[in-house]
Protein backbone atom coordinates (compact mmCIF):
# COMPACT_ATOMS: atom_id res chain seq x y z
CA UNK A 1 0.00 0.00 0.00
CA UNK A 2 2.96 2.62 1.04
CA UNK A 3 4.32 1.49 -2.09
CA UNK A 4 1.17 2.14 -4.27
CA UNK A 5 1.00 5.93 -2.34
CA UNK A 6 4.60 6.93 -3.08
CA UNK A 7 3.81 5.94 -7.00
CA UNK A 8 0.97 8.40 -6.71
CA UNK A 9 3.22 11.08 -5.06
CA UNK A 10 5.84 10.67 -7.53
CA UNK A 11 3.46 10.99 -10.35
CA UNK A 12 2.31 14.51 -8.88
CA UNK A 13 5.73 15.44 -8.44
CA UNK A 14 6.31 14.58 -12.14
CA UNK A 15 4.32 17.73 -12.95
CA UNK A 16 5.20 19.87 -9.97
CA UNK A 17 8.38 19.89 -8.48
CA UNK A 18 8.86 23.81 -8.06
CA UNK A 19 5.73 25.38 -6.95
CA UNK A 20 6.24 28.45 -8.68
CA UNK A 21 7.61 27.46 -12.10
CA UNK A 22 4.31 25.19 -12.59
CA UNK A 23 2.28 28.21 -11.59
CA UNK A 24 3.81 30.70 -14.19
CA UNK A 25 3.95 28.06 -16.75
CA UNK A 26 -0.02 27.54 -16.27
CA UNK A 27 -0.67 30.97 -15.73
CA UNK A 28 1.41 32.28 -19.25
CA UNK A 29 -0.80 29.47 -21.19
CA UNK A 30 -3.82 30.80 -19.87
CA UNK A 31 -2.79 34.63 -20.47
CA UNK A 32 -1.75 33.44 -24.27
CA UNK A 33 -5.10 31.72 -24.40
CA UNK A 34 -6.71 34.82 -23.50
CA UNK A 35 -4.37 36.85 -26.07
CA UNK A 36 -5.54 34.18 -29.19
CA UNK A 37 -9.25 35.13 -28.67
CA UNK A 38 -9.19 39.04 -28.17
CA UNK A 39 -6.15 39.83 -30.82
CA UNK A 40 -6.91 39.17 -34.36
CA UNK A 41 -4.63 35.51 -35.69
CA UNK A 42 -1.30 36.63 -36.52
CA UNK A 43 2.00 35.38 -36.89
CA UNK A 44 3.17 36.67 -33.50
CA UNK A 45 0.98 34.15 -31.44
CA UNK A 46 3.64 31.31 -31.54
CA UNK A 47 6.72 32.81 -30.89
CA UNK A 48 4.88 34.88 -28.14
CA UNK A 49 4.46 31.73 -26.43
CA UNK A 50 7.76 30.25 -26.60
CA UNK A 51 9.82 33.80 -25.50
CA UNK A 52 6.75 33.64 -22.60
CA UNK A 53 8.25 29.68 -21.59
CA UNK A 54 12.07 30.68 -22.51
CA UNK A 55 11.73 33.57 -20.11
CA UNK A 56 9.94 31.48 -17.51
CA UNK A 57 12.75 29.10 -18.38
CA UNK A 58 16.01 30.78 -17.83
CA UNK A 59 14.25 33.34 -14.27
CA UNK A 60 13.36 29.32 -12.92
CA UNK A 61 17.02 28.48 -12.95
CA UNK A 62 18.45 31.96 -11.80
CA UNK A 63 16.25 31.17 -9.05
CA UNK A 64 17.16 27.95 -8.29
CA UNK A 65 20.93 29.28 -8.46
CA UNK A 66 20.25 31.86 -6.20
CA UNK A 67 18.87 29.78 -3.44
CA UNK A 68 20.94 26.90 -3.68
CA UNK A 69 23.88 29.66 -3.56
CA UNK A 70 22.60 30.99 -0.31
CA UNK B 1 4.93 6.33 -45.85
CA UNK B 2 6.51 7.42 -42.22
CA UNK B 3 6.10 10.59 -41.96
CA UNK B 4 9.72 11.38 -40.29
CA UNK B 5 9.00 15.26 -39.60
CA UNK B 6 6.59 13.59 -36.31
CA UNK B 7 7.95 10.45 -36.14
CA UNK B 8 11.58 11.09 -35.94
CA UNK B 9 11.70 13.16 -32.85
CA UNK B 10 8.55 11.38 -31.21
CA UNK B 11 11.25 8.29 -31.08
CA UNK B 12 14.72 9.97 -30.28
CA UNK B 13 12.16 11.53 -27.61
CA UNK B 14 11.04 8.56 -26.18
CA UNK B 15 14.45 6.59 -26.53
CA UNK B 16 16.20 9.12 -24.96
CA UNK B 17 13.83 9.86 -22.17
CA UNK B 18 13.46 6.34 -21.49
CA UNK B 19 17.17 5.24 -21.77
CA UNK B 20 17.72 7.38 -18.74
CA UNK B 21 14.70 6.03 -16.61
CA UNK B 22 15.44 2.64 -17.23
CA UNK B 23 19.46 3.40 -16.19
CA UNK B 24 18.14 4.43 -12.77
CA UNK B 25 16.23 1.75 -12.60
CA UNK B 26 18.50 -0.98 -13.47
CA UNK B 27 20.81 0.33 -10.64
CA UNK B 28 18.29 -0.47 -8.02
CA UNK B 29 17.27 -4.23 -9.85
CA UNK B 30 20.43 -5.14 -9.82
CA UNK B 31 21.37 -3.76 -6.16
CA UNK B 32 18.08 -5.63 -5.46
CA UNK B 33 19.58 -8.43 -7.59
CA UNK B 34 23.30 -8.89 -5.62
CA UNK B 35 22.13 -8.90 -2.56
CA UNK B 36 18.70 -10.63 -2.29
CA UNK B 37 18.52 -12.98 -5.16
CA UNK B 38 17.85 -12.59 -8.72
CA UNK B 39 14.63 -14.59 -9.07
CA UNK B 40 12.93 -11.85 -6.57
CA UNK B 41 14.49 -8.82 -8.73
CA UNK B 42 13.23 -10.28 -11.75
CA UNK B 43 9.52 -11.14 -10.43
CA UNK B 44 9.04 -7.54 -9.04
CA UNK B 45 10.47 -6.21 -12.47
CA UNK B 46 8.29 -8.16 -14.35
CA UNK B 47 5.40 -7.08 -12.40
CA UNK B 48 6.04 -3.91 -12.84
CA UNK B 49 6.33 -3.80 -16.63
CA UNK B 50 3.34 -5.75 -16.58
CA UNK B 51 0.76 -3.09 -14.74
CA UNK B 52 2.70 -0.28 -16.58
CA UNK B 53 1.60 -2.21 -19.81
CA UNK B 54 -1.90 -2.12 -18.53
CA UNK B 55 -1.42 1.26 -18.05
CA UNK B 56 -0.57 1.86 -21.23
CA UNK B 57 -3.60 -0.20 -23.06
CA UNK B 58 -6.36 1.75 -20.38
CA UNK B 59 -4.89 4.95 -21.06
CA UNK B 60 -3.50 4.76 -24.62
CA UNK B 61 -6.87 4.09 -26.85
CA UNK B 62 -8.82 6.44 -23.91
CA UNK B 63 -7.08 9.51 -24.71
CA UNK B 64 -6.97 9.19 -28.32
CA UNK B 65 -11.05 9.34 -28.17
CA UNK B 66 -11.14 12.37 -26.84
CA UNK B 67 -11.24 15.70 -29.25
CA UNK B 68 -8.05 16.19 -30.19
CA UNK B 69 -7.82 20.27 -29.69
CA UNK B 70 -8.47 19.05 -26.02
CA UNK B 71 -6.38 16.57 -25.43
CA UNK B 72 -2.98 18.59 -27.35
CA UNK B 73 -3.94 21.32 -24.52
CA UNK B 74 -4.12 18.99 -21.57
CA UNK B 75 -1.09 16.56 -22.73
CA UNK B 76 1.00 19.83 -24.08
CA UNK B 77 0.70 21.73 -21.16
CA UNK B 78 1.52 18.54 -19.14
CA UNK B 79 4.34 17.72 -21.26
CA UNK B 80 5.95 21.53 -20.51
CA UNK B 81 5.60 20.87 -16.93
CA UNK B 82 7.51 17.84 -17.27
CA UNK B 83 10.17 18.93 -19.48
CA UNK B 84 10.51 22.43 -18.14
CA UNK B 85 11.09 20.74 -14.73
CA UNK B 86 13.57 18.41 -16.46
CA UNK B 87 15.19 21.14 -17.79
CA UNK B 88 15.69 22.93 -15.34
CA UNK B 89 16.97 20.43 -13.06
CA UNK B 90 19.62 19.85 -15.93
CA UNK B 91 20.55 23.44 -16.72
CA UNK B 92 21.15 23.27 -12.67
CA UNK B 93 23.48 20.26 -12.12
CA UNK B 94 25.28 21.38 -16.08
CA UNK B 95 26.33 24.71 -14.34
CA UNK B 96 27.27 23.11 -11.62
CA UNK B 97 25.00 24.49 -9.16
CA UNK B 98 23.47 20.72 -8.09
CA UNK B 99 25.76 17.21 -8.24
CA UNK B 100 25.18 15.03 -11.07
CA UNK B 101 23.23 11.87 -10.50
CA UNK B 102 26.00 9.42 -10.06
CA UNK B 103 24.75 5.82 -10.34
CA UNK B 104 27.60 4.14 -8.76
CA UNK B 105 26.89 5.97 -5.68
CA UNK B 106 22.90 4.85 -5.70
CA UNK B 107 24.26 1.25 -6.20
CA UNK B 108 26.21 1.30 -2.98
CA UNK B 109 23.07 2.99 -0.57
CA UNK B 110 21.03 1.03 -2.06
CA UNK B 111 23.44 -2.12 -1.63
CA UNK B 112 23.99 -1.36 1.44
CA UNK B 113 20.24 -0.15 2.89
CA UNK B 114 18.98 -3.60 0.89
CA UNK B 115 21.51 -5.24 3.13
CA UNK B 116 20.46 -4.32 6.38
CA UNK B 117 16.54 -5.46 5.59
CA UNK B 118 17.22 -8.64 7.19
CA UNK B 119 17.98 -12.17 5.71
CA UNK B 120 16.83 -13.10 1.75
CA UNK B 121 14.15 -15.61 2.09
CA UNK B 122 14.93 -19.00 0.87
CA UNK B 123 12.43 -19.29 -2.03
CA UNK B 124 11.62 -17.20 -4.82
CA UNK B 125 9.00 -14.68 -3.02
CA UNK B 126 11.48 -12.56 -0.81
CA UNK B 127 8.51 -10.01 -0.50
CA UNK B 128 11.37 -7.05 0.48
CA UNK B 129 13.14 -7.80 -2.63
CA UNK B 130 10.17 -8.43 -4.79
CA UNK B 131 8.63 -4.58 -3.49
CA UNK B 132 11.86 -3.05 -3.78
CA UNK B 133 12.44 -3.84 -7.67
CA UNK B 134 8.73 -3.13 -8.23
CA UNK B 135 8.50 0.01 -7.09
CA UNK B 136 11.92 1.23 -9.41
CA UNK B 137 10.56 -0.15 -12.02
CA UNK B 138 7.05 1.39 -11.21
CA UNK B 139 8.04 4.80 -10.35
CA UNK B 140 10.92 5.25 -13.37
CA UNK B 141 8.69 3.28 -15.82
CA UNK B 142 5.57 5.77 -15.18
CA UNK B 143 7.62 8.73 -16.25
CA UNK B 144 8.37 6.95 -19.20
CA UNK B 145 4.90 5.78 -19.88
CA UNK B 146 3.85 9.38 -19.57
CA UNK B 147 6.16 10.19 -22.32
CA UNK B 148 5.11 7.73 -24.54
CA UNK B 149 1.48 8.26 -24.12
CA UNK B 150 1.59 11.90 -24.40
CA UNK B 151 3.75 11.85 -27.55
CA UNK B 152 1.30 9.11 -29.19
CA UNK B 153 -1.79 10.86 -28.06
CA UNK B 154 -0.59 14.28 -30.37
CA UNK B 155 1.20 12.89 -33.16
CA UNK B 156 -2.07 10.54 -33.77
CA UNK B 157 -0.25 6.77 -32.83
CA UNK B 158 1.46 5.30 -29.72
CA UNK B 159 3.89 3.33 -32.05
CA UNK B 160 6.40 5.36 -33.06
CA UNK B 161 7.12 6.27 -29.02
CA UNK B 162 6.25 2.80 -27.91
CA UNK B 163 9.09 1.81 -30.65
CA UNK B 164 12.01 4.04 -29.04
CA UNK B 165 10.91 2.99 -25.77
CA UNK B 166 11.24 -0.73 -26.07
CA UNK B 167 15.23 -0.38 -28.07
CA UNK B 168 16.05 1.59 -25.23
CA UNK B 169 14.54 -0.98 -22.61
CA UNK B 170 16.24 -3.62 -24.70
CA UNK B 171 19.76 -1.39 -24.97
CA UNK B 172 19.82 -0.89 -20.91
CA UNK B 173 18.71 -4.95 -20.49
CA UNK B 174 21.53 -5.85 -22.47
CA UNK B 175 24.38 -3.42 -21.14
CA UNK B 176 22.91 -4.75 -17.90
CA UNK B 177 23.53 -8.41 -18.84
CA UNK B 178 27.06 -7.79 -20.32
CA UNK B 179 28.38 -5.28 -17.89
CA UNK B 180 26.58 -6.59 -14.64
CA UNK B 181 27.27 -3.80 -13.05
CA UNK B 182 25.44 0.24 -12.87
CA UNK B 183 25.75 1.75 -16.25
CA UNK B 184 27.67 5.19 -14.46
CA UNK B 185 29.69 6.00 -17.65
CA UNK B 186 26.27 7.35 -19.48
CA UNK B 187 25.70 10.75 -19.30
CA UNK B 188 22.54 11.25 -17.72
CA UNK B 189 22.52 14.50 -17.51
CA UNK B 190 23.25 15.37 -21.25
CA UNK B 191 20.50 12.89 -22.06
CA UNK B 192 18.28 15.03 -19.66
CA UNK B 193 19.07 18.13 -21.34
CA UNK B 194 18.32 17.15 -24.59
CA UNK B 195 14.57 15.30 -23.20
CA UNK B 196 13.95 18.61 -21.60
CA UNK B 197 14.80 20.39 -24.52
CA UNK B 198 12.68 18.54 -26.50
CA UNK B 199 9.89 17.80 -24.65
CA UNK B 200 9.48 21.28 -23.86
CA UNK B 201 9.33 21.88 -27.91
CA UNK B 202 7.12 19.42 -28.10
CA UNK B 203 4.88 20.62 -25.32
CA UNK B 204 4.96 24.32 -26.60
CA UNK B 205 3.64 23.48 -30.00
CA UNK B 206 0.81 20.94 -28.78
CA UNK B 207 -0.19 23.53 -25.69
CA UNK B 208 -0.38 26.48 -28.67
CA UNK B 209 -2.21 24.23 -30.97
CA UNK B 210 -4.74 23.38 -28.40
CA UNK B 211 -5.13 27.09 -27.03
CA UNK B 212 -5.78 28.52 -31.32
CA UNK B 213 -2.60 29.11 -32.69
CA UNK B 214 -1.48 29.01 -36.00
CA UNK B 215 2.48 28.33 -36.10
CA UNK B 216 3.95 29.26 -38.57
CA UNK B 217 5.57 26.59 -41.40
CA UNK B 218 3.32 24.37 -39.25
CA UNK B 219 4.81 21.46 -37.99
CA UNK B 220 8.31 22.46 -39.25
CA UNK B 221 7.40 24.96 -36.17
CA UNK B 222 8.69 22.07 -33.87
CA UNK B 223 12.40 22.56 -34.59
CA UNK B 224 12.52 25.87 -34.51
CA UNK B 225 11.12 25.38 -30.93
CA UNK B 226 13.69 22.80 -29.99
CA UNK B 227 16.50 25.04 -31.26
CA UNK B 228 14.82 27.73 -29.44
CA UNK B 229 14.76 25.87 -25.98
CA UNK B 230 18.41 24.39 -26.61
CA UNK B 231 19.16 28.36 -27.09
CA UNK B 232 17.20 29.29 -23.49
CA UNK B 233 18.58 26.61 -21.64
CA UNK B 234 22.36 26.79 -23.13
CA UNK B 235 22.01 30.74 -22.24
CA UNK B 236 20.53 29.37 -18.62
CA UNK B 237 23.52 27.35 -18.08
CA UNK B 238 25.92 30.53 -18.38
CA UNK B 239 24.45 32.81 -16.49
CA UNK B 240 23.91 30.36 -13.77
CA UNK B 241 27.57 28.81 -14.13
CA UNK B 242 28.80 32.47 -13.74
CA UNK B 243 26.46 33.38 -10.83
CA UNK B 244 28.12 30.20 -9.09
CA UNK B 245 31.31 31.50 -9.60
CA UNK B 246 30.90 35.22 -8.54
CA UNK B 247 29.18 33.62 -5.85
CA UNK B 248 32.29 31.13 -4.52
CA UNK B 249 34.24 34.83 -5.42
CA UNK B 250 32.18 37.05 -2.99
CA UNK B 251 32.42 34.01 -0.26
Amino acid sequence: MQALIKISQQFVALFVDDGRLAASILIWIALCALLVRLVPAGMWQGPVLFIGLALILIASALQGAQRRSR
Amino acid sequence: MLDWMHTGPSILAAFLASLVEFVEALTVVLAVGVVRGWQPALIGTALAILALLALVVVFGPALQAIPLDLVQLFVGTLLLLFGMRWLRKAVLRSAGIIPLHDEDAVFASETRALGQLGPAALSGWDATAITAAFKIVMLEGIEVVFIVLAIGATSGSVLPPAFGAAVALLVVILLGIVLHRPLALIPENALKFAVGVLLCGFGTFWAGEGIGITWPGEDWSILALIAGFLIAAGLAVSICGARRVHASVIK
